[in-house]
C-alpha cells in the first residue's frame, strides 16, 4: 500500500522530560519518527517540554514547539495548526496518555485530527486491566491469575485457589510500598494487611507469582496490510521478579530451543494482530523453565525502552519504520536502511551476542533502597556486543563507569559465604558482583541457581570469567591466556591487575604480539548480503571490517550511560559535533555505550563504534582510525576524565588543552588562575586528612560547602554546619587521601547564576546569562533557571560577562566552558568552572538560536569566531524570557528523600517560554506535572530559620484566598503574628495530620524546610512521601515557592474591599 | 585442545578446536542464519553432504533433546561454529551437542571467525571444503578433486514402504529425505500417511489409492534424482499433489521447467515470501541450494505462486490444469517460524474440492 496521501500534516508528540522509567530512548525514537516523516513528504509538527532534546531542534521538524504536554497547550497548538493526523505512539507512555485525552476530551473529533499508528481501543485493550485479560482469554493466551482484594480473607482465598507464591501489590503507594511476594498462609497475611492499610483506597492486588520463570521479550512489528514480524527476542540473565528496565537483559535469546522460539512468536504475532497495531509492540512474556508453560505478562502497544535497545541490538530501526507503517507503507514496500538493498520485511539475523546492564542512581543516592523488585530505579542502561556472552558482558560491566572495570572490581570483603548468599535475594543491583565473588569463593553454581534461579547457562557465564581470572593469575605473561581472556572481553586492565602490572605494560606485551581487536558490522542479515551500515563493534577474531577511509577524520567521545548529573544534554552536544565535524568536511567517528540515545543511531554519524568509553577501548579504535583528533567536551565527565590519558598516549585533544582543562579542575591552579584575575571567589581550601578538614573548616567558619574534588552533579557534596556534621560527612561520604582531597568552602548565602562561554582563546562569546531562582546551596542541575535574567543588577551581570571572558582567556579555552557564580551581596563570587560542554548547552542554545556545540566543535577544528562574525562579550537577549524547570523521579524511588540540596537529585528537565516571567513560570510548573491551583490549602512546615520568610509567604497565599495549614511550630509562629492559620498534629498523635490530609486530597501545596540537622526527623520526610505519592506541589526551597506565588498571583484578579 | 583446521576450495584455511567424531570430512560448504534450531538443521537430510556453518556465534547452548529430531542421525557431514556451549541449559535437554556429536559419528570444529567465512561464502558462492586434523600438500588438491555424492537421495530415502495408519485422509509421501516435521504436520492433520522410496513407481504408489500426493525435501541437485520425474508426471494427473523443497523443484522438472544452482542458496529463516494471489508474506524456513528457473517456465503450464521478496527467486508454483502445486521453503517449519503452515491445510482442501468434483462429474 502506498503511503497515504490524504493527508499532509503530522503532529509527532515527544515524551516530555525524562524520568526513570522514561528517558534518552523516547528522543531517539521521536527523532527517527520525525525525519522518517518528513523524508516521505510530510509536514512535521513536533511537541515536546524537553528542550534537552535533538527532536526539539528546528531542523529536525517543519515546526518545532517546546511548550507543557498538557491538553490545554496542545490543544492550543492543535488549534493553530490544525494537522491532519497525530502520531502518538513514539513519545512513550506521556504521548499515549496525551492521544486518549486528546481524544476524550472531544478535540480531535472538533478538529477531525486522526490518530495514526495504533487505535485508541487497542491502546485500552492493551493497557487497562479487565481489558487486557479479555483480550486474551479471547486469544486463549495465559495471563497469571489475579484478583483485586479489598480485605486480608479476600486475598487469603485467592491464595487457596491458585497457589503461593503469591505477588500483593497494593493500590495507588509510592513505588509499590508496601507490596512484596508472599511464600505461604502466615506470610500472605502479614504483607496483604500491611498492603491494605498503606492503601489509600484500601485495595491490593493478588497475583499469581511466576517469578523465577525464563523472562522474555519479544519486539514486533506490524503494517496496515497485516504482515507482522519479529524485530528481537531478548532473554533476560534475572528471572521475572525483576522489572526489565532493572534486568540484565542479552540479545537473541540463549536458552530457549527453537520449539520454544517458535511458540512464543506465534503467540506474540498473535497479539500484535489483534490489537491491529500499525506499528511497533513490545511484548514481554514469561516461560516456565522446566516445561512449555508460558505467560504474557505485558503488551506495550508503542515503541519503548525496549524497543531502542531493540534497534541497536540488530541495527533494525524500529521507530523509523513504525512511522512509514503509521502512514500507510507496508513492510514490503520499505528498504531495510542497514542494506539499502533488502526489504524491511525481514527478521534480523544477529551474528554476536548483546548485553545490556542498567545504570543505577545508588552511587548518589546512598540512602535509596537498593533491593530491586517490580518498580524500575535504574536511570540509563549500557549496551555492549561481543562475540560470545562473556565479552559481551564484560564489555558492558567497564561501560557502566562505576569504577568497576571487571568483575573483581566490586568485592565484598565484609560479608560472609552466608551472608552473600542470602543477599542475592531480593536482588540488588550489585548482584552480578557477588554472584562473580561466590564463585570466586568456590560455592556452586547450583546453590546460586537454587537461590536466584538464575539460568546456569548465564551463571555458567560468569564461572567461566571467574576460572580465567584464575587461570591468569597462574600464567602471568603467557601470551595463549592472554589471547583467550581477549576473546573473553577481559579488559587489558583486568589483566594487570591479576598480573601485577600496569596496564600500558599488558597493553604492550599485546601489541608487540599483534593482539589486536578487529571491528564487525552490525549488518542486521549475519552477513547474508552486502551491507554499508557504519555501524561496528571490536572483538578478537581474525577479520576485520572496519575499513579506514582516506578522508581524514574527528572521533567524539559519547557521554555513556544516564545517570544523574549526566543526562541527555550531553549526548545532545555529541550529536550537534558530529554534525559540525561533517559540514567542515572530515568524517565524524562516534563512540558511545549507551543504545538510548540518538548519538548511536547509526545514520547519525559517518561510523559509529558501540564501545565501552575506556581508555583501552578508545585507544584501540584510535589505532586503526588515525584521526586528526578526538573531541572530548562534549561527553561529560566520562569522556573529559579520558583526556589525561589520551594525551598521555600521544593522541591529539581538539580543543582547550588538558594542560588548561587541569588549571579548571585541579584547586590549586585555579585558585592561581582566580587570584590572577583578581576575582572574587567564597574562600575555599582543600584538605587530605579529617584533621586538616576540621583545621581548614574553622578558618573559613561555617557554614561550609564540603565536597571531593573531581566530581560531577555535586556528588558527595553537603552543606555543614558544625565540626559534628563534619566529622559525620568524613566518615559517612568521602574517602579521603592525598589522591582524593575534599574541597571545603565558604558558603555564602545569595542567588545563583551561571554563563556558558563559547571561546577561540581570542574572542569569547557569552551566549546568555542563566539566573537561579533557588538560592545557593541548591544543586545548578535542581534549580530552575531563568534567561534572560530578571532580577540580576546590571553591575552583577557585568561582573559575571568580565570574569567570565577572562577566565576563557586565561584558560586559553577553545570550545565550551561554563562558569557558575553566586551572588552575595550584589557582588558575583565564582564558584565553579567547567571546562566543558554542561547541561545548559542546549537549553541556551534553543533560546538563543546559537547552536554552541556546533559552533565549539567548529572552534575546535581552528575556525575563528571573529570570523563567523562574533565579538566578545555577551550577546543580546531578544524579548522572550524561559524558565528551565528541574524534574525528579522521587516516586521511582521512595527511599530518596527529596529535600534539595548541594547534591543533585534530578533526572530531567522542562522548559517553559513566554512573553513574561510569570507566563513562563506557569508553563514550566505545567510541565512539569505541577498543578497549578486557583484556591485551595498550602501546608507550611518550616525550619525555624525560614519562618520569618515563611510569614510573608503564607500572607501573599492567604491575601489570593488560599486557606494556610500549618504543622505545630510553624503555626505558632503564623498565628503569632496574626495570620488565620489551621494547625495540624504530629503524625503519632491523631489523625488530624498532615498525612492523613494529605491523602483526603485536603491540602493543594505544600512547603516544607528543614534545619540541616533535622536529617533524620520522620514527620517531615512522611509529609515530603505523602505528597508525592499524592502528586501536591511539594516545594522544599521557599524560593520556588516564591516564583510560584508570581504565577499564581498572575493568574489572580485583586479582590479588594471599598475603602 | 583438540586442534582442527576448515580448509576451503579457494585456499583459505580456518583454524579451529575440534569437537564431536575424530574423522576428517570433506563436503559442500553452506552457511545457515537462523539464531536456533541448530539440532533440526543438523538432522535435517537436505543439509546431506553439507558442512554447515551457522552464523550465530553460540551454539549448542540447549544441548540436544529427544524431540527436536529431523532425522535419527545427523544428516549433515560436520558443523563449524564459533563457538560450542560449555554448560547447555534446557529442561529437555539429555546430552550436550559435542557428546552427541561424538556419539553419533559428526565432527565439527569450534573458535572460528564463522563471520569472515560466512562472507568469504557469500562473495566466493558455496565451496567445497575438508575439515581435517592436518593440513597436509595433498589436501587441498584432494579437495579441488572431490566430487559431491549424485547418489544422495537414494542414500538419504527410506528404503521400504511404511505407515502410520489413522482414519484420516490418506497421503503417500514420496521420502526424498523425508524431514520428520513434515510427518508432524501431516500427523496434527490426522493425515493417514504411507511413506514410499524415492524411485517408487507410480502405479505401486496409485495401489494404494491416495487421497494425496506429498513429494518431499530432500539433498542436493534435483537432476540427480530425475529418476522420480516419469512418476510424478504420471501422479499428478491422478492425484492431488503437493511438493516441498526438492519435491518442489521435481515437480518444477516433470512440468517442463528448469533449475540452476544458487551462488550461496538460502539457509535461514528469516526470509519473507510473497504469496502472490492471496497478496500475503510469510516468514519461512529455508533450506536450498538450487531454485526453479524463471525464464524456463514460459512454455509449462506451470504458474508461479510464491517467490522470495527480495531476490525474487521462485518459491512457489502450480499447475494449470490440476490440482498440484509446490513449495520451494518449508510450510513444516522446525527451525524456524510456523507462518506458512496453513499450505497444508490448503493441500487437505484442496483434496477435499478435488473429491467434489470427481463426485459432481460421476
Amino acid at each position: 500500500m502506498p503511503k497515504r496521501n490524504d493527508i499532509k500534516k503530522v503532529l509527532v508528540i515527544g515524551s516530555g522530560p525524562i524520568v526513570i522509567g522514561q528517558a534518552a530512548e523516547f528522543d531517539y525514537s521521536g527523532t527517527q519518527a520525525a525525519l522518517s516523516l518528513k523524508e516521505e513528504g510530510y509536514d512535521v509538527i513536533l511537541v515536546n517540554s524537553n528542550p534537552a532534546t535533538i527532536m526539539t531542534d528546528s531542523e529536525i521538524a517543519d515546526k518545532v514547539y517546546i511548550e507543557p504536554l498538557s491538553l490545554d497547550f496542545i490543544e492550543r497548538i492543535l488549534r493553530k495548526e490544525r494537522p491532519d493526523a497525530i502520531l502518538p505512539t513514539l513519545g512513550g507512555q506521556t504521548g499515549l496518555n496525551m492521544a486518549k485525552d486528546l481524544s476524550e476530551a472531544g478535540i480531535l473529533d472538533d478538529l477531525n485530527i486522526e490518530l495514526l499508528g495504533t487505535k485508541l481501543s487497542a491502546i485500552e485493550e492493551a493497557e487497562d486491566r479487565e481489558e487486557f485479560k479479555d483480550l486474551m482469554e479471547r486469544l486463549h493466551e495465559p495471563i497469571p491469575e489475579s484478583t483485586i482484594a479489598t480485605t486480608v480473607d479476600e486475598a487469603i482465598a485467592f491464595a487457596d485457589e491458585h497457589g503461593y507464591p503469591v505477588i500483593v501489590r497494593p493500590a495507588y503507594t509510592l513505588g509499590g510500598t508496601g507490596g512484596g511476594i508472599a511464600e505461604n498462609h502466615s506470610e500472605l497475611l502479614a504483607i496483604a494487611a500491611n498492603g491494605l492499610e498503606l492503601s489509600p483506597v484500601t485495595q491490593v492486588l493478588i497475583e499469581r507469582s511466576i517469578a523465577g520463570y525464563k523472562e522474555i521479550e519479544f519486539e514486533v512489528m506490524r503494517d496496515a496490510h497485516d504482515n507482522a514480524l519479529v524485530v528481537a527476542s531478548m532473554e533476560n540473565f534475572d528471572p521475572v521478579g525483576i522489572h526489565t528496565g532493572d534486568s540484565i537483559v542479552t540479545a537473541p535469546v540463549q536458552t530457549l530451543s527453537d520449539r520454544e522460539v517458535q511458540m512464543m512468536r506465534d503467540a506474540a504475532l498473535k497479539i500484535i494482530r489483534a490489537l491491529k497495531i500499525e506499528g511497533g509492540v513490545n511484548i514481554q512474556m514469561a516461560l516456565d523453565p522446566k516445561s512449555y508453560k508460558y505467560y504474557i505478562i505485558e503488551v506495550n502497544p508503542r515503541v519503548s525502552r525496549s524497543s531502542a535497545l531493540a534497534s541497536k541490538a540488530t541495527g533494525y530501526p524500529i521507530a523509523k519504520m513504525a512511522a512509514k507503517i503509521a502512514v500507510g507503507l507496508t513492510l514490503d514496500e520499505i528498504i531495510n536502511p542497514v542494506t539499502g538493498t533488502t526489504k524491511a520485511e525481514f527478521e534480523p539475523a544477529l551474528d554476536y551476542v548483546v548485553v545490556k546492564i542498567p545504570r543505577w542512581p545508588f552511587d548518589k543516592f546512598s540512602s535509596a533502597d537498593r533491593r530491586l523488585g517490580t518498580q524500575m530505579k535504574a536511570t540509563g542502561e549500557v549496551m555492549a556486543i561481543g562475540r560470545n556472552m562473556e565479552e559481551a558482558l564484560l564489555k558492558a560491566v567497564r561501560s557502566l563507569e562505576i569504577g568497576a572495570v571487571g568483575l573483581d572490581d566490586v568485592t565484598f570483603d565484609n560479608l560472609s559465604d552466608e551472608a552473600l548468599m542470602q543477599a542475592l535475594m531480593p536482588a540488588r543491583d550489585d548482584r552480578l558482583f557477588m554472584i562473580a565473588e561466590l564463585l570466586r569463593r568456590g560455592i556452586s553454581l547450583e546453590a546460586i541457581h537454587d537461590k536466584t534461579l538464575i539460568d546456569e547457562f548465564f551463571l555458567d557465564k560468569v564461572l567461566h570469567i571467574i576460572e580465567i581470572e584464575q587461570e591468569l593469575a597462574e600464567h602471568v605473561n603467557d601470551v595463549d591466556y592472554l589471547q583467550y581472556a581477549k576473546k573473553n572481553g577481559f579488559a587489558d586492565a583486568t589483566i594487570a591487575k591479576i598480573w601485577h602490572q600496569s596496564m600500558s605494560e599488558v597493553r604492550q606485551l599485546r601489541h608487540s604480539k599483534h593482539l589486536l581487536p578487529v571491528y564487525k558490522m552490525v549488518d542486521t542479515v549475519a552477513a547474508e548480503f552486502e551491507s554499508k551500515t557504519p555501524y561496528y563493534y571490536a572483538t578478537y577474531e581474525k577479520e576485520n571490517e572496519s575499513v579506514v577511509s582516506d578522508k581524514k577524520s574527528v572521533i567524539v567521545l559519547g557521554s555513556g550511560p544516564i545517570r544523574i548529573g549526566q543526562g541527555v544534554e550531553f549526548d545532545y552536544a555529541t550529536v550537534h559535533a558530529v554534525k559540525a565535524i561533517q559540514r567542515a568536511g572530515y568524517e565524524a567517528i562516534i563512540m558511545n555505550s549507551n543504545p538510548e540515545t540518538v548519538s548511536t543511531d547509526f545514520s547519525v554519524s559517518d561510523k559509529l563504534y558501540f564501545e565501552p568509553l575506556t581508555l583501552e577501548d578508545v585507544l584501540n579504535v584510535i589505532d586503526l582510525e588515525q584521526p586528526i583528533g578526538v573531541v572530548v567536551q562534549f561527553g561529560g565527565q566520562t569522556a573529559i576524565n579520558l583526556a589525561q590519558p589520551l594525551t598521555d598516549n600521544g593522541v591529539q585533544i581538539l580543543g582547550t588543552t588538558v594542560e588548561d582543562l587541569n588549571r579548571a579542575e585541579d584547586r590549586e591552579a585555579f585558585d592561581q588562575v582566580i587570584k590572577q584575575l583578581a576575582l572574587p571567589q567564597p574562600v575555599g581550601k582543600t584538605a587530605t586528612t579529617v584533621a586538616d578538614a576540621l583545621s581548614a573548616a574553622q578558618e573559613i567558619g561555617y557554614p561550609v560547602l564540603i565536597r571531593p574534588s573531581y566530581v560531577l552533579g555535586g556528588r558527595a557534596m553537603e552543606i555543614v554546619s558544625s565540626d559534628e556534621e563534619l566529622k559525620d560527612y568524613m566518615q559517612r561520604a568521602v574517602k579521603v587521601s592525598n589522591d582524593h582531597p575534599v574541597l571545603i568552602d565558604s558558603y555564602l548565602v545569595g542567588q545563583e547564576a551561571e554563563v556558558d562561554v563559547l571561546s577561540d582563546g581570542e574572542t569569547a562569546v557569552i551566549p546568555g546569562i542563566m539566573e537561579h531562582i533557588e538560592r545557593a546551596g541548591v544543586h545548578s542541575g535542581d534549580s530552575m533557571s531563568v534567561y534572560p535574567p530578571q532580577y540580576l543588577s546590571q553591575k552583577v551581570q557585568h561582573e559575571m560577562v568580565n570574569a567570565a571572558i577572562n577566565l576563557a582567556k586565561s584558560l586559553n579555552t577553545v570550545g565550551l566552558m561554563n562558569v557558575q557564580f553566586v551572588i552575595h551581596e550584589n557582588t558575583a563570587y565564582v564558584i565553579e568552572v567547567n571546562p566543558r560542554a554542561s547541561r545548559t548547552v542546549p537549553f541556551i542554545s534553543k533560546v538563543t538560536h546559537l547552536p554552541l556545540a556546533q559552533l565549539a566543535t567548529r572552534v575546535m577544528l581552528g575556525e575563528k569566531l571573529a570570523d563567523m562574525g562574533f565579538e566578545t562579550g555577551l550577546v543580546p537577549a531578544d524579548d522572550m524570557v524561559h524558565v528551565k524547570a528541574p524534574i525528579f523521579s522521587f516516586t521511582k524511588l521512595p527511599d530518596v528523600d527529596s529535600l534539595l540540596g548541594p547534591e543533585m537529585k534530578s533526572t530531567g528537565e522542562v522548559m517553559g517560554s513566554d512573553t513574561t516571567l510569570p507566563k513562563a513560570l506557569y508553563k514550566a510548573f505545567v510541565a512539569s506535572n505541577i498543578k497549578v491551583p486557583q484556591y485551595g490549602n498550602v501546608l507550611f512546615t518550616v525550619a525555624d530559620a525560614d519562618k520569618e520568610e515563611a510569614l510573608t509567604l503564607a500572607q501573599r497565599f492567604n491575601d489570593l484566598g488560599f486557606a494556610i495549614f500549618a504543622t505545630a511550630g510553624t503555626g505558632s509562629y503564623l498565628a503569632a503574628n496574626a495570620l488565620p492559620v489551621e494547625i495540624l498534629d504530629k503524625i503519632s498523635e491523631s489523625d488530624n495530620n498532615s498525612v492523613v490530609a494529605l491523602r483526603e486530597q485536603k491540602l493543594q501545596i505544600v512547603i516544607n524546610t528543614t534545619q540541616a540537622d533535622e536529617r533524620a526527623e520522620s514527620d517531615g520526610r512522611l509529609i515530603r512521601n505523602a505528597a508525592i505519592e499524592n502528586a501536591v506541589p511539594l516545594f522544599t526551597a521557599l524560593d520556588t515557592v516564591k516564583a510560584f506565588l508570581e504565577v499564581l498571583e498572575s493568574r489572580s484578579f485583586t479582590v479588594k474591599e471599598m475603602q | 585442545m583438540k586442534k582442527r583446521y576448515l580448509v576451503l576450495e579457494n585456499g583459505s584455511i580456518y583454524e579451529g578446536e575440534a569437537f564431536g567424531a575424530d574423522t576428517d570430512v570433506m563436503a559442500e560448504l553452506v552457511f545457515n542464519t537462523g539464531m536456533s534450531g541448530y539440532q533440526e538443521s543438523i538432522t535435517d537430510l537436505s543439509y546431506r553432504g553439507e558442512i554447515i556453518v551457522f552464523t550465530y556465534p553460540l551454539i549448542g547452548n540447549y544441548g540436544v533433546n529427544r524431540d527436536d529430531f529431523e532425522s535419527l542421525r545427523p544428516a549433515a557431514s560436520a558443523i563449524v561454529v564459533h563457538e560450542i556451549a560449555r554448560r547447555p541449559s534446557n529442561w529437555r535437554q539429555m546430552m550436550s551437542l559435542p557428546e552427541w556429536a561424538e556419539k553419533s559419528g559428526m565432527p565439527g570444529i569450534s573458535g572460528v571467525d564463522t563471520r569472515a567465512l560466512t562472507k568469504e561464502l557469500r562473495d566466493f558462492g558455496v565451496m567445497k571444503a575438508a575439515l581435517v586434523d592436518e593440513v597436509t600438500e595433498e589436501t587441498l588438491s584432494t579437495l579441488k578433486n572431490f566430487q559431491s555424492s549424485n547418489t544422495m537421495v537414494a542414500d538419504a530415502t527410506t528404503k521400504t514402504q511404511y505407515q502410520n495408519p489413522t482414519d484420516g485422509v490418506s497421503i503417500a509421501l514420496i521420502d526424498f529425505g523425508l524431514k520428520n516435521s513434515i510427518l508432524r504436520s501431516l500427523a496434527k492433520r490426522g493425515a493417514n500417511v504411507m511413506v514410499f522410496p524415492a524411485d517408487v513407481a507410480a502405479e505401486t504408489v496409485l495401489a494404494a489409492n491416495p487421497d494425496g500426493i506429498l513429494l518431499s525435501n530432500g539433498p542436493g541437485d534435483p537432476q540427480d534424482a530425475a529418476y522420480a520425474i516419469p512418476t510424478i508426471q504420471a501422479l499428478e494427473e491422478k492425484v492431488p499433489l503437493m511438493g516441498i523443497c526438492l519435491g518442489h523443484q521435481l515437480f518444477a522438472l516433470a512440468n517442463g521447467a528448469e533449475t540452476y544452482k544458487l551462488k550461496f542458496g538460502h539457509r535461514g529463516f528469516n526470509h519473507a515470501v510473497r504469496h502472490l494471489s492471496k497478496e500475503r508474506l510469510d516468514f519461512t524456513s529455508q533450506n536450498h541450494g538450487y531454485a526453479v528457473d524463471r525464464d524456463s517456465l514460459a512454455n509449462t503450464d506451470l504458474v508461479v505462486t510464491h517467490e522470495e521478496i527480495n531476490d525474487h527467486t521462485i518459491e512457489g508454483l502450480r499447475l494449470k490444469k490440476h490440482h498440484a502445486f509446490s513449495v520451494q521453503f518449508h510450510p513444516d517449519a522446525a527451525p524456524g517460524p510456523h507462518d506458512a503452515e496453513y499450505l497444508f491445510d490448503d493441500f487437505l482442501t484442496m483434496i477435499a474440492d478435488a473429491k467434489k468434483e470427481t463426485t459432481q462429474n460421476a
